[in-house]
């Protein structure tokens, strides 16, 4: 009964994690520049990552595994968004902005040009 | 379950590595690259369950440690020029890289 119980969350875990994954990885084909590229390895580093950490959790049951599992989460929920914002920020300084008019006052020096 | 799970998986860094291979910017690349250090953890992860052996769990911690660390280091490269030395060569204000 309980085994059935953790087959479905798994199912439902791996299912929901890829299809965050796949989605992401559309995304990040598909979107027309580097800002927007970020929300897709966004989506895969949070969601699906996270996701499918968690159906591995569910089928390790209460053993060292689960731990290690929970570490490896841990640790990609904290330096994922660290590293994407590092590769933003590392973008903004060499001069590259989004698409379209930017409305920013502050950005007088780059106004207006395209990348 | 874990097969399913694995061929997401496997599209997934297909689709990023198109990304990588395509894209216009430095940091498009690095940032699939990112992406793709990711979502290797998980497959690693994924094939100690499929073989059985979780002691592949240990070889995805280290491989989730060191993306992290190699994408700060190429960033700070194509920042700076240089891995070390950096605040006496060239401060922050005139540290601007190339545009890509």
């Amino acid at each position: 009964m309980i085994d059935l119980a953790l087959d479905i969350a798994s199912w439902a875990s791996f299912s929901l994690g890829g299809f965050f994954l796949i989605v992401g990885a559309i995304g990040m084909i598909r979107l027309p520049d580097f800002w927007s590229r970020l929300h897709g390895a966004g989506v895969i580093d949070t969601a699906g990552a996270e996701l499918i950490l968690l159906g591995m959790i569910f089928q390790a049951g209460l053993t060292q595994v689960t731990i290690k599992l929970i570490l490896i989460g841990l640790f990609v929920f904290l330096t994922s968004p660290t590293g994407t914002h590092a590769v933003a920020n590392a973008a903004y300084v060499a001069g590259i902005r989004p698409l379209g008019e930017i409305k920013d006052d502050n950005d007088r020096e780059t106004r207006g040009t395209k990348s | 379950m874990f097969t399913a799970a694995t061929m997401a998986v496997s599209v997934t860094m297909a689709l990023i590595l198109i990304r990588a291979f395509l894209g216009p910017t430095v940091y498009d690349r690095v940032l699939a690259v990112n992406a793709f250090g990711t979502v290797t953890v998980l497959i690693i992860g994924l094939i100690g369950f499929l073989t059985e052996r979780p002691e592949f769990l240990d070889i995805a911690l280290l491989y989730a440690l060191i993306n992290f660390v190699g994408t700060i280091a190429i960033l700070k490269f194509f920042r700076y020029r240089s891995l070390g030395r950096t605040s006496e060569a060239n401060g922050h204000e005139n540290s601007r890289g190339p545009a890509e």
